[in-house]
């Protein structure tokens, strides 16, 4: 006898809205579904109807975590396209706000982990720290989550000596704070009780479902675009790639905390050997006809921008593919016969972001393969048949 | 007398219920952080509810999406009376960048009437205490 039990799009467990369709047999998970598109808001469209500039902006609300990496990501690939390099005091403070940006991701998520996990404390704890890396960013970029530091050609605000002295402060206490949340996320028995062995991912399996970032890591495949294809100034900063071989949420939970030392290693390296110069040199407006592949190694994994111009100040496509999209897969397979307790623990265990995901329809093809009746599928067809739809036009009926 | 009781507790303990309609993630974080102990919205009573049967206020981050319509209409139909809905960041209010994307509907307002507005792209969870602050206002004035 087996159930189907819906999960979400509101459900107390996710923080996005996501449905997770799971047949159960008694507590075992046999099939498992994913219902998206609930955050679908046609960012790839709209991206070409603004212009290279105002698209930094568009794309840095892909997603409020990683809205670094995707500006970085984009930036990245116009500054090909245009044939422009931006300067080396401004890359540095680039991937710096892209470390630190890894730290509070990193930060938020074992917070998270912690939640699911029913180690509330743990949590708050977490959160804590986790605004001192907040308030750093804050005082380099003047925001806390959207930071803005990115034009093409360069960054847009620069570091003096106060703010450098700050960071290295904070970086210290951020140190000592990590270490024992590494001590209490690997020893606590009962925390540990809860990870191991759940969401069973092999080494195998992560690669033939082409699993990114701390979920391939953590089944001990060393991948990190970091490493393997340095982008920005990473050829010349020193680190390490962490991996774990453990395949579960636990190995999961000590790769992004390796992480963590490795970041504050790269931030101090970064700050000690910042070179002087300007920050940004000056784009021209247009971009020649050509295209471009942009890679970047966000928080949750490889981070894809395909970008084309056609000679005019806006872009004629531009493509996301976003880690998350990625991870999808190996979800499905890591969900199954697994107990149904454990599905928010492994779902936020790839650190889902579904905003990230949720630009594309391309995700159809992939899932219509296997199922009939796709709600993605049907969210396609719709966005075809209104492409001429105007937001603008007041229509919405009054529910009550 | 037992009007005065049920407002009391009304003001004494607003639990909110966190809906995302699309946004793109940086006011849902804003909100747990409003949570944790730097800002400590705990404090005031609000309490932060999985199922809208529990919740008082909805907040709503982020642009209704085609898809999110008819779940954002049910969620405020679950939600007993009295409700209130805060729409949280510009998204909600007005669509932000999102506007004119196809499928975006709007903001929140164009579904279900919303009484407090919390501007910011994305909100401080400073800002989100204010308007909290702002709603028991309004429910202590009896404007709704």
């Amino acid at each position: 006898m087996s159930f189907e039990i819906p999960i979400g799009p509101q459900h107390p467990a996710l923080k996005e809205p996501v449905g997770v369709r799971v047949t159960v047999d008694g507590e075992i998970i046999r099939e498992a579904d994913l219902r998206l598109g609930y955050n679908h808001r046609g960012v790839e469209k709209l991206a070409e109807q603004k212009t290279w500039i105002q698209n930094i902006y568009l794309m840095e609300r892909i997603c409020g975590i990683c809205s670094h990496s995707h500006a970085t990501c984009y930036v990245q690939g116009v500054e090909k396209l245009m044939e422009i390099e931006p300067p080396k005091r401004g890359l540095y403070i680039r991937i710096l706000v892209s470390e630190l940006e890894r730290v509070h991701s990193h930060l938020l998520w074992l917070g998270v982990a912690g939640h699911e996990a029913g180690f509330d404390s743990f949590f708050m704890y977490v959160w804590r720290d986790r605004e001192i890396v907040m308030d750093i960013l804050e005082t380099i970029s003047g925001n806390r989550v959207h930071y803005a530091i990115n034009t093409i050609g360069g960054v847009r605000r620069d570091l003096n000596e106060l703010q450098i002295k700050h960071i290295l402060e904070s970086l210290e206490v951020l140190r000592q704070r990590s270490a024992y949340y590494q001590k209490l996320g690997t020893t606590e028995p009962s925390f540990v009780a809860r990870l191991a062995g759940v969401g069973y991912l092999s080494k195998e399996d992560a690669i033939a479902l082409c699993a990114v970032g701390p979920t391939l890591r953590a089944s001990g495949v060393p991948m990190d675009v970091r490493k393997d294809d340095p982008y920005a100034v990473y050829d010349e900063v020193p680190f390490e790639v962490c991996t774990a071989d453990t395949c579960d949420v636990l190995g999961r939970t000590v790769v992004r905390i390796k992480e963590l030392m490795q970041s504050y290693n790269i931030i101090e390296y970064l700050l000690k050997n910042l070179p002087a110069g300007p920050i940004a040199v000056r784009p021209p407006r247009k971009a020649k006809p050509n295209e471009v592949v942009s890679r970047y190694e966000a928080p949750r994994g490889e981070n894809i921008h395909y970008i084309k111009s056609n000679g005019s100040d806006k872009p004629e496509r531009l493509k996301v593919r976003a880690p998350t999209l990625a991870n999808y897969a190996a979800t499905i397979k890591m969900l199954k016969n697994g107990f149904i307790a454990d599905v928010p623990l492994i779902f936020a265990a790839i650190d889902p972001c579904i905003c990230c995901a949720e630009r594309s329809v391309a995700i159809v093809d992939a899932r219509s393969q296997k199922e009939t009746v796709v709600t993605m599928s049907s969210l396609g067809q719709l966005s075809l048949k209104n492409t001429n739809y105007k937001a603008r036009k007041r229509e919405a009926e009054w529910p009550l | 007398m037992l009007q005065k009781l049920t407002q009391w507790s009304r003001l004494k303990s607003p639990w909110i219920l966190h809906l995302n309609t699309g946004a793109c993630n940086a006011c849902d974080i804003e909100v747990v952080a409003a949570l944790t102990p730097r800002f400590d919205v705990e404090r005031f009573g609000i309490l932060l509810e999985g199922t809208p049967r529990h919740a008082d206020v909805i907040i709503c981050t982020g642009p209704a999406t085609r898809q999110m319509k008819d779940r954002l209409i049910r969620v405020y139909e679950q939600t007993p009376d009295p409700k209130f809905v805060m729409a949280v960041g510009a998204c909600a209010m007005s669509g932000c960048v999102y506007r004119g994307a196809y499928n975006i509907i709007g903001g929140i307002d164009q579904l279900i009437p919303v009484d407090v507005y919390v501007p910011g792209c994305p909100i401080r969870p400073d800002a989100l205490i204010e308007g909290v602050v702002k709603l028991l206002d309004k429910i202590k004035k009896g404007t709704k």
